[in-house]
């Protein structure tokens, strides 16, 4: 068993706002210590607003549970300054095997576009995850930054006002209040803020079980990920082997609706079954064991007055995918730079309502992405099984029929058409980079450009004039200034230039293009950030 | 963009028909069903335009 379960991180101590007269008031409460939450906290304490996070616990998540991350929360991390220790500790991967009945239909590779500083993706346990992010919040609080993580804190009760929340919450040492100008509820899936505040959560259930081991061993298979529709060693089922660090392997096997969820968790259960997917003669260890029943579903709204919610807390998907902690981060990008600029009085408090448009977006797009992967593996008709074994048949012999096959479309962050913040796109340039779409990397020399980017706006001049810095109503704006020059493999040109010759790009703090014009116009660009900070 | 082919366009379309049948020959239902389903899949992707396709599943559910 591995020890990090067991240490507390984040151990219960007496605050000084359990003594005060009267409750104190915060800038920031977080509810949840999870990855969403330390993300959340991590990125408004680097913009220097105070944030306190409280959880119940007082140690990271039990059993590997998220484990694979893809390039754009990795890419946040570096924002937050902690993706390194990650990419570090995580399996890299990009080999993806399938497999129908007994047989090796196809292999893929992700064949991840060249030119960017982080891999596709990475497998890494949930633990380790937040262990690192606590480890960041250690590192900020010793360079003195506004953050705090209040273990053995369980939010009792929570009063909505229209500008701030009440808190009450439970510690060892009995119940104090404390209030907030904003609370973000990272709560989690089974989110109690939620329930407090009495909020839908509506969605499909799919009426399935699957079990998901952890197994240590020492096993040659390779990094890949290997999916398996109805194997031999799980008839009518379906099956997923993927590495994660230190000899740990993810195993979920699907088992059906009609189960006995508490005699399949029995180890006299699990093991035969994982015997006869990994064979007699390898040995192995149980690490953690689960069975799970997943829903695709969202709230309405993810902004309730001062109350926001991130995460699992606001939206939930199947697993297939990893579309569940990886959109969770996005939806902190999304959130803290806003918050920000509504805090310093900077912009209005409606700008947050367009984080609800955005986000509900992108919660969307993986709803449906993890829907349409749960009905190709869990085929809930005669019908359906048929045509998905015929997808998988045709697969083996044609490549057409490979794009079909749906073991999980891997998260990839959303471009957010249509959002009140983007100005409408007046470069003839690619369609990668148009207004709502999320940077894309590009090497530059030994370097990279979306650590150039950090978590300021910035305007992006290619080939293009432009003042140095520019101030709009508070906002202020730097300017990244490169050449095609910049970058001899022509990824520059072809992400951010397609036909133009020069491009200027407005670029949001959380890395996403606002506006893009062949050239520098002072009112068009300062119309244009009015417009992303919710102002026009 | 095309439209669904909604007239006669296959020629000698009894020699079709005869092919059709006799692919189905022998199988058993379950057999045919899913020579079926490999069928409209592959048709599909030579078809491709995703615009004839819908019209092709309307036609189909009349």
């Amino acid at each position: 068993m591995n020890k990090i379960f067991e240490v507390p991180l984040y151990p219960y101590e007496r605050s000084p706002d359990q003594d005060a007269a009267a409750p104190v008031r915060h800038p920031v409460v977080i509810i949840g210590a999870g990855p969403i939450g330390l993300g959340m906290g991590i990125d408004l304490a680097q913009q220097g607003v105070k944030v306190v996070i409280v959880d119940d616990n007082d140690k990271v998540s039990f059993g590997s549970r998220a484990i694979c991350f893809a390039k754009r929360p990795l890419e946040i991390l570096d924002r937050l300054g902690c993706g390194q220790p990650m990419v570090d500790k995580g399996v890299e991967w990009d080999v993806g095997k399938v497999f129908f009945d007994d047989r090796e239909v196809y292999k893929f590779e992700l064949l991840p576009e060249k030119g960017h500083q982080r891999p596709a993706f990475i497998n890494l346990q949930q633990y380790y995850f937040e262990e690192y992010l606590v480890n960041r919040v250690r590192e900020m609080e010793a360079e003195g930054a506004p953050i705090e993580i209040r273990g053995g804190n369980k939010v009792a009760a929570i009063g909505t006002h229209p500008d701030h929340a009440t808190l009450e919450i439970d510690t060892p040492e009995g119940s104090y209040n404390i209030e907030a100008d904003w609370l973000v509820a990272c709560d989690g899936a089974g989110s109690p803020t939620r329930q407090m505040l009495g909020l839908d959560f509506v969605g499909r259930v799919f009426e399935d079980n699957f079990l998901i081991a952890d197994v240590i061993m020492e096993a040659d298979f390779p990094s890949e990920r290997w999916f398996w529709f109805d194997p031999p060693f799980n008839r009518g089922q379906s099956a997923l082997l993927h590495k994660q660090p230190d000899g740990v392997w993810r195993i979920d096997l699907q088992l059906g609706w009609d189960i006995d969820k508490d005699e399949e968790k029995k180890p006299e259960n699990v093991i035969p079954r994982l015997k006869a997917m990994l064979g007699d003669d390898v040995e192995f260890e149980l690490e953690w064991v689960s069975i799970y029943t997943f829903q695709c579903r969202r709230m309405e709204k993810f902004r309730h007055g001062r109350v926001l919610f991130a995460g699992d807390a606001a939206h939930q998907v199947s697993p297939f995918g990893a579309r569940g902690a990886n959109s969770g981060l996005q939806d902190t990008d999304n959130l803290g730079w806003k918050l920000k600029l509504v805090i310093d009085g900077k912009a209005d408090e409606t700008l947050l309502d367009s984080y609800d448009i955005e986000r509900i977006h992108g919660a969307d797009e993986n709803i449906l992405n993890s829907t349409r992967s749960t009905d190709f593996i869990t085929p809930k008709s005669e019908m359906s099984r048929l045509l998905r074994d015929s997808v998988l048949d045709l697969a083996e012999h044609y490549e057409f029929a490979r794009p079909l096959v749906n073991s999980g479309r891997l998260s990839v962050p959303c471009t957010y058409d249509g959002s009140p913040l983007n100005s409408a796109d007046a470069l003839d340039g690619p369609i990668k980079t148009r207004p709502g779409s999320p940077c894309p990397d590009v090497p530059l020399g030994d370097e990279f450009l979306l650590p150039k980017l950090g978590n300021k706006f910035i305007l992006l001049t290619i080939d293009a004039d432009a003042p140095d810095v520019i101030e709009e109503d508070g906002v202020e704006v730097t300017r990244l200034a490169l050449s095609v020059k910049d970058d001899r493999t022509g990824a520059l040109k072809e992400r951010y230039l397609g036909h133009a010759s020069s491009a200027v790009y407005l670029i949001r703090p959380d890395q996403h293009v606002a506006a893009r014009r062949p050239s520098f116009d002072d009112n068009l660009f300062r119309a244009a950030i009015r417009r992303a900070t919710g102002k026009e | 963009m095309t439209d669904l082919i909604l007239t006669p366009n296959i020629n000698r379309a009894d020699d079709f028909y005869a092919e059709l049948l006799a692919a189905h020959e022998g199988l058993s239902k379950d057999d045919s069903d899913a020579l079926n389903a490999r069928l409209v899949l592959v048709l599909a992707n030579h078809i491709g335009d995703r615009e004839v396709l819908s019209q092709a599943l309307k036609a189909a559910e009349k």
